[in-house]
């Protein structure tokens, strides 16, 4: 109840392709993340998991079948949008009840279903207010309130989160978490922020250009990113990623130090640097350090008790034992 | 622009703007007046104009005398019917420009606007010996055809400009809801058009009620609308003001109130969104 | 953002307007190039007879071409002006905070919606008439003596109604653009150490020159085909002869419709120049 299948799916929009053919593979009730840069194709993906798009090649399997063919509205799945896509002119009930009017449910169990759901959601005092009155964050939980109401095999989001702020993001990143764990259904969640993928998925998709970077668990892309782009783009703040000498002692063209794994001293290390601008968030501070040896700044963790003024002289010493080097085209070296 | 303005600069404001508002307002108001006096009274000076007595006998002379009904349910039916026919035409072909855009929108909607801007005298004759063939002269089937026609492209822009302001994730959400093409026109978009929609009624009935060359050059007794009734004043005989005044009064009457109505939408639905 | 089967529907439903526009253009469009290379009299003799160009020639060496095309031109050039500039101030005036604003917005726009046959002859007659006209007495009252409006004055006055009529949509358009300034840009204009002038000529300005295009282009192609108001106040006598009314004459009045015809072609290529860059900015905000 759920599994989606993409065999050798690509996407072309007049002649520019905008997804080479690519496979992929969703197990029933994973939470996979599309992430990605903008432009990256992961909402495109998504379209055309949804049927809103044609495949230009390929096939969509929903649970087996071929699903290719098959228009959106009848292939199970429930989606919510980055905008919402409330129907403005329908009260929160009706909106919720939609989706169960067009499959024509008898009126008590689309009674029963709403407000089921309204309860879930925290709803129910708001039942007969218009969208238009509701705050973004009420919106948010209409949206997913008309999608699960019609228990589709899969979920689908498109960048639900990005319109609000940053504190109910958190709150809703919670939610949708806790509504996954309790209806255990297939969600596939298509975002640009790598925190919300960290701390969501089951299975991440990194996409670049199209291109299916990696797939793996959080702690996997964590801890072994296949190439420099996987390595630069999970993980805040940013992996840092040198060339050069230090890189060609290590036997390679690129190593990469993820800043915890960096120790920063004022008397002596490895690399002598220059403290630049300094971060502080409490528990951690992020120094941004000049260093002679690379063009770029490094960015480096230290605890939070740890004071260190705009200039100072320091010392860094990387963590060999999570060093991740990589080749001349990006690919992590074993 | 939520900063104090001294009382001082909005009473200057205010005077200004009143009084050139009045000066240009002031030709309607004037007929209006003389539409209340007599033929005698309607001829002298302003002072004596306003001093004199008010009367409604002008207004009933115009009826009794030239048949102002048959002029105005004649305006009313070649509007709304053009208007409503334009619509029925316009909705669809606006509805897939908006949603379901291709490479040859663009051109096709910019073609349509460059017929609207054909001078209708260029090709007034073709029409009229065409007109006069299929027995659509002076009927108002053929003015509401015509004046369909002319409008046409407005109306599809105007709806277009209007479709294109209902998000498109809405409908993708209505599809991904189960609902089929028919159930997503019926239940999504048109309960979300209905304003646009209605602006441009308002629109496109003010734009047909003033259309005022095919109305006079088409139409000769049965068929005229109040354009047409009231060119007939251009060369009366006798004293005419109060009459020509009552006569006026009632044909802009009603527009100018519709007018009132559709301001904003009347920037939009002229400029062909150009100017928002 | 769609798919084959709403592709194809969509295809369907644009046909019927699509059709009827191209009938619409295309029929009559061919009828009067068809005509333009005839002798076409229809009450002496019908058709005569192909003559090339002749029609051409004919419509624009006749006497009356060039008058028609400088009175064509003073009218569209003196409205547009009139209306233009008038316009911009009176946009400025309106946008400024006062009391009774929509009030005076309604009284501003209501010419507008005037039927044209009515401002044409409440002008000509309530207005304008030397002996009644409220203008007459107005000049009696102060002693002078009333002018012959629309006789000795008439492209003063033509042009003074039909800008009246236009004054209101210029008004409206440019109110509208200059709402919508973003009122942080005059913020930090302000903030810049701008002035009253230079705010107006730096940033409102440039801001109206869009919307300003819009309305002479608009205006343009209406005022070149303004038909009713000569109609019905001097009926083409007086020096007031545009070529639109002109082409009228040829082909309903001396039914001429060869002449006629031809100039309709002139006509259409005229308005044609126009639109062209009409539609270029309309065009541009499509992809917006």
């Amino acid at each position: 109840m759920g599994k989606i299948e993409l065999t050798q799916v690509s996407k072309s929009f007049d002649d520019t392709e905008v997804i080479p053919p690519l496979d992929l593979k969703i197990e029933d009730g994973e939470f996979v993340v599309f992430v990605g840069p903008s432009g990256c194709g992961k909402s495109t993906l998504l379209r055309l998991i949804a049927g809103l798009e044609d495949v230009t090649t390929g096939q969509v399997l929903i649970d087996g079948q071929d699903a290719t063919d098959i228009p959106p509205a009848k292939r199970g799945l429930a989606m919510v949008f980055q905008s919402y896509a409330l129907y403005p002119h329908m009260s929160v009930r009706k909106n919720i009840a939609f989706p169960l009017r067009m499959a024509r449910l008898d009126k008590s169990e689309q009674d029963r279903r709403v407000s089921e759901a309204a309860k879930v959601l925290n709803l129910t005092d708001y039942l007969d207010r218009r969208p238009g009155q509701l705050s973004g964050g009420q919106r948010q939980r209409v949206a997913i309130g008309r999608a699960i109401v019609r228990e589709p095999a899969a979920f689908l989001f498109d960048e639900p989160l990005s319109n609000l702020d940053a504190a109910l993001r958190v709150g809703m990143r919670l939610e949708i978490s806790e509504l996954h764990k309790r209806l255990a259904t297939t969600m596939i969640y298509v975002t640009h922020d790598q925190v919300e993928a960290m701390t969501m998925a089951d299975k991440i998709v990194v996409l670049q250009a199209g291109v299916i970077e990696q797939v793996g668990s959080p702690m996997e892309l964590y801890r072994t990113p296949r190439n420099t782009f996987v390595a630069g783009f999970i993980g805040s703040p940013r992996m840092n990623l040198l060339n050069g000498p230090n890189a060609t002692k290590h036997d390679a063209h690129t190593i990469g130090i993820r800043p915890e794994h960096i120790a920063i001293s004022t008397r002596a290390g490895d690399w002598p640097g220059v403290v630049g601008v300094s971060e502080h968030l409490g528990s951690d501070t992020f120094f941004h350090v000049k260093c002679d040896d690379f063009p770029e700044p490094l960015t480096v963790r230290a605890d939070g008790d740890l004071d260190l003024r705009y200039g100072a002289k320091v010392f860094l010493t990387p963590d060999t034992a999570h060093l991740h080097r990589f080749d001349q085209k990006g690919l992590r070296l074993k | 622009m939520a900063r104090a303005v001294t009382p001082r600069r909005k009473m200057i404001n205010t005077t200004l703007a009143w009084s050139v508002g009045l000066l240009i307002f002031f030709p309607i108001l004037w007929i209006i007046v003389l539409s209340f006096k007599t033929e005698g009274d309607a001829i002298k000076t302003p002072i004596e104009v306003l001093t004199s007595v008010w009367t409604f006998e002008s207004y009933l002379v115009v009826q009794d005398r030239s048949d102002y009904f048959k002029h105005f349910s004649n305006s009313v039916i070649i509007a709304m019917g053009s208007t409503l026919l334009g619509i029925l035409i316009a909705v669809p072909a606006a509805w897939s420009m908006a949603f379901v855009p291709s490479k040859r929108t663009r051109g096709i909607l910019m073609w349509m606007l460059s017929t609207k801007m054909l001078p209708a005298v260029g090709v007034l004759y073709p029409i009229y010996i065409g007109f006069i063939k299929l027995g659509l002269l002076d009927t108002r089937l053929g003015l509401i055809i015509v004046l369909m026609l002319i409008n046409l492209p407005i109306i599809v822009w105007m709806l277009y400009t209007y479709f294109r302001e209902i998000p498109g994730e809405i409908l993708e959400a209505a599809r991904m809801d189960g609902a089929t093409l028919r159930e997503e026109v019926l239940y999504v978009l048109t309960p979300m058009a209905i304003p646009g929609i209605a602006s441009t009624i308002l629109l496109n009935v003010i734009l047909a009620w003033n259309e005022a060359f095919w109305t006079l050059n088409l139409t000769a007794a049965k068929a005229a609308p109040l354009t047409a009734f009231i060119a007939s004043y251009s060369s009366p005989e006798g004293l005419f003001y109060a009459k020509l005044s009552a006569a006026s009064v009632m044909a802009i009457a009603p527009i100018l109130i519709l007018g009132w109505f559709s301001q904003k939408q009347l920037v939009r639905g002229l400029t062909f969104g150009a100017v928002k | 953002m769609a798919t084959q089967h709403s592709r194809s529907a969509a295809r369907l439903m644009m046909t019927p307007a699509v059709i009827l526009l191209l009938g619409w253009m295309l029929v009559p469009l061919t009828m009067t190039l068809y005509f333009s290379f005839k002798k076409y009299l229809p009450l002496r003799g019908g058709d005569l007879g192909w003559v090339g160009f002749d029609n051409y020639i004919r419509f624009v060496s006749s006497s009356s071409f060039w008058p028609a095309v400088a009175s064509t031109l003073i009218i569209v050039g003196g409205v547009l002006i009139i209306t233009v500039i008038l316009g911009t101030l009176l946009a400025l005036l309106l946008d400024q905070p006062m009391w009774g604003q929509g009030i005076v917005r309604i009284l501003v726009i209501a010419p507008f919606f005037v039927m044209p046959t009515v401002s044409g002859l409440v002008w000509k007659n309530m207005f304008m008439d030397p002996n009644n006209g409220f203008l007459a007495h107005l000049f009696n009252a102060f002693g002078a003596e009333p002018i012959q409006w629309l006789s000795q004055a008439s492209m003063p006055s033509l042009i003074m109604i039909v800008s009246w009529q236009w004054l209101p949509f210029a008004t409206l358009i440019l109110l509208t653009a200059i709402q919508s300034l973003d009122s942080e840009q005059i913020e930090a204009s302000e903030m810049d150490g701008a002035g009253w002038f230079n705010r107006f000529r730096f940033i409102t300005l440039p801001h109206l020159a869009r919307a300003i295009t819009v309305v002479i282009l608009i205006q343009t192609i209406f005022l070149l085909s303004i038909f009713a108001e000569i109609f019905v106040t001097t009926a083409g006598a007086f020096g007031t002869k545009t070529l639109t009314y002109l082409i009228f004459q040829r082909v309903l009045e001396s039914q001429n419709v060869g002449l006629g015809s031809a100039g309709g072609v002139y006509a259409i290529i005229l308005a044609n120049i126009v639109a062209i860059f009409l539609m270029r900015i309309v065009g541009k905000n499509l992809d917006a």
